[in-house]
């Protein structure tokens, strides 16, 4: 028998260089025995051939040969685990500024996301901006682990000026949840197994912070049933069905559908699951619908209920900017949203974010990691909700049309905190 | 508000959903794209996925078997049989005829051709123009794997970069290739080994028999256990003994090891994959004994 997905949590590592995501990943692995043996084998040979001691924890994620000659997490790394209670799947994310987009990869799936700081050093910029683009992606719980509090000593003060530092930030950006644990990392200390030189601190560990984090969040959503229309199916005897994976809400068979952007009004006849015919259509489901009338609909059309998605063809978003070349007033690109793909202009640039200060300033462009507030019109309309209803109909991404290259995630609207 | 923690969807339907979204996805994106068919257990589930995610049209687009020339003839059994039950179009990238064309150096009539795959593969890309190729692998398999996109993009050498992979965003999957350049697509990224069987199980996947235990001769080489037939002979003394054995991975006969094992049914084989301690590739593939970042390696030279 499989788990219910209840007990699947998704997180991602969040954090500055250095400051020890992988080492801890690789410690949280360790003490719970999701390593097989030859693995861990492979872990200290690696580790006595750099020189790095007899089990470099950080080996366990960074796996690329240049990740681990230069002791740093280049791109994001998933593992699977389970303990008797959860399933998890992890996302260990890359600290470093460069490759930030990284981060946003692995942080845009997340339910929760595990923060990982020096205590020694407090909130660096780069944990503020992980923070920032965390909030943004909708993630609403953090798990703060205050890191390498054997080096300072476990000492009560370092970990209270975490917490305040923590505090106030959280508060600003909107977290719903935002525990703290001491931790070391390399010793093991609070993160499976409870940590005796910390008599003060009275939570729970880091494993304990997953397993009672709430699962489930990234998919939940405000807004009506949504099918983006990947495909039509043709049926024998000459029907068509219109093939996508659900969103949003539940489609039940009989019910009334408006296809977007055409605002054409259906009843949805039957629904196909992977597995047979359907009476209800959930969330994560991949479907195909068969509906009462026939319409013209096809690939980048949208099946939705009430409340319904918009069309439009200008919009306001908040983008993380990946490329090194500034986006500036004016630039053309391509936008995927859903299953469409249209061309897509710059009308304004509204500002760009202080990550120090979490404040929007003016600006002209907007750099390589920066947020910025866009205002996009499309050749094509999309069909979208506000990013904070729905992470599916209200995300895209910008797609530079010479180099193919993915250059910014964009959600539609903006966060509270903006 | 609604949430996909719905207890009448578990896991495996998740997965299976996502595969197929993911499948259709790049079918829609891409002018040619292509499934590489090994005849191993995942690539029998991703083939039955990509049966799902079209039917009742029969499947849009051709398999591909990159054949080494050292097959398990029960394995050559089964892809045949799949091609004529499935009414599939099956192509052929065939190592032993790069080497008799002399794309490839012959390692002689016993060397190992897993490396020789690479070159295979490439030219059987490049013959058909396939622009998308979708594999079985999972990121649990390999810590190399474990980094890479489920859209891995491929440059005109059919290379992997991992240092400067496209990010890809929530289910946002880019598959804009210019010509010559060619993505390959995993939508079992996510799955784990006990995963895949348990899907199998559930879903009655037919599968190759060698995967059930059997009584084969087999010897004892790097600590492996290899089955004695025309690829593998005796050497320096090498005893060949009879033993219960399966195979918890399908690959070329002269480097895939097999595991002492009773299990012959379904349920005794999940039963045994749940309670292991030595991973799939770590118990059964020689080729990525050689180094650390064997796979790594691999990939980069345009591997799957």
């Amino acid at each position: 028998m499989t788990e219910p997905t209840s007990d699947l949590l998704r997180f991602a590592t969040v954090g500055s260089v250095d400051d020890g995501k992988s080492t801890l990943i690789g410690r949280l692995l360790v003490d719970t025995r999701q390593l097989f043996d030859d693995q861990l084998e492979a872990v200290a040979t690696a580790s006595a051939k750099r020189g790095v001691g007899d089990l470099d924890l950080s080996f366990v994620t960074d796996g690329l040969r240049a990740e681990r000659d230069q002791g740093i997490t280049i791109d994001v790394a998933y593992r699977y685990a389970a303990t008797p209670t959860r399933k998890f799947v992890i996302a260990d994310c890359p600290g470093h500024v460069q490759y930030t987009r990284n981060m946003a990869t692995g942080a845009s799936t997340a339910d929760v996301a595990l923060v990982v700081l020096d205590a020694t050093k407090g909130l660096k910029e780069q944990t503020r901006r992980h923070l920032c683009i965390a909030a943004l992606l909708g993630v609403r719980n953090v798990i703060v682990a205050a890191n390498k509090m054997d080096v300072a000593k476990w000492d009560e003060a370092v970990y209270f000026a975490v917490v305040d530092q923590v505090n106030e930030v959280s508060a600003r950006l909107g977290f719903t949840s935002s525990v703290v644990i001491p931790v070391s990392a390399l010793a093991g200390d609070n993160v499976v197994d409870p940590g005796f030189m910390a008599n003060w601190y009275q939570g729970p560990t880091v494993l304990q912070a997953l397993e009672a984090a709430p699962a489930g969040s990234w998919a939940s959503s405000s807004s009506g049933a949504r099918l983006p229309i990947q495909w039509v199916l043709r049926q024998h005897g000459g029907g068509r069905t219109y093939a996508g994976m659900v969103n949003g809400g539940e489609f039940t068979v009989g019910q009334e559908v408006t296809l977007m952007p055409q605002g054409v009004k259906t009843v949805l006849k039957a629904i196909n699951g992977p597995r047979g015919g359907l009476e209800v259509a959930l969330p994560g489901l991949s479907v195909d619908f068969d509906l009462t009338d026939e319409t013209d609909a096809g690939r980048s059309d949208m099946l939705a209920t009430a409340p319904l998605p918009t069309s439009t063809n200008e919009f306001e978003a908040t983008i993380c900017w990946f490329s090194d070349k500034p986006l500036t007033d004016g630039a053309r690109l391509r936008l995927k949203h859903t299953t469409r793909s249209t061309p897509v202009r710059v009308t304004g640039i509204a500002g760009t974010l202080d990550v120090g200060t979490l404040e929007v300033g003016p600006a002209s462009e907007i750099a390589l990691n920066d947020i910025g507030l866009v205002h996009l019109a499309t050749a094509e309309p999309i069909v979208v909700d506000n990013y904070r209803d729905n992470r599916v109909t209200g995300s895209f991404i910008l797609i530079d049309e010479v180099t193919n290259a993915t250059v910014a995630a964009g959600m539609i609207g903006h966060a509270n905190f903006l | 508000m609604s949430t996909s923690t719905h207890p009448q969807i578990d896991h495996l339907d998740l997965l299976e959903s996502h595969a197929i979204f993911i499948i259709r996805e790049v079918v829609a994106e891409c002018e040619r794209p292509v499934l590489l068919f090994s005849g191993g257990k995942d690539s029998a589930v991703l083939l039955h996925l990509a049966v799902k995610a079209f039917a009742p049209q029969k499947l849009p687009f051709p398999v591909m078997h990159v054949d080494t020339g050292h097959n398990f003839p029960e394995v050559l059994a089964y892809r045949d049989e799949r091609v004529a039950t499935l009414g599939l179009r099956l192509e052929v990238a065939s190592v032993q005829e790069a080497i008799d064309q002399g794309r490839v150096p012959d390692p002689g009539p016993l060397g190992m051709r897993n490396q020789l795959q690479t070159r295979a593969l490439l030219d059987g890309i490049e013959k058909h123009k396939f622009d998308a190729a979708f594999g079985g692998a999972r990121r649990d398999e390999d810590k190399a794997r474990a980094k890479e996109r489920v859209l891995s993009f491929r440059g005109a050498f059919g290379g992997w970069d991992p240092k400067s992979q496209r990010p890809e965003l929530w289910q946002l999957y880019q598959g804009k290739v210019n010509s010559g350049e060619n993505l390959r697509a995993f939508p079992l990224s996510d799955w784990t080994e006990l995963d895949v069987w348990n899907y199998i199980r559930r879903e009655n996947v037919p599968l190759p028999s060698i995967y059930f235990a059997h009584e084969r001769p087999v010897l004892k080489r790097d600590n492996m256990w290899l089955a004695v037939g025309e690829f593998i002979h005796p050497q320096h003394g090498e005893v060949v003994e009879r033993h219960l054995v399966r195979f918890r991975t399908v690959g070329d006969a002269s480097c895939t090891g097999a595991v002492r094992s009773g299990a012959d049914t379904l349920d005794a084989i999940i039963a045994e994959i749940s309670v292991t301690n030595v991973s799939e590739r770590g118990a059964t593939r020689a080729d990525d004994r050689f180094s650390e970042t064997a796979m790594e390696d691999r990939k980069r030279e345009g591997y799957f």
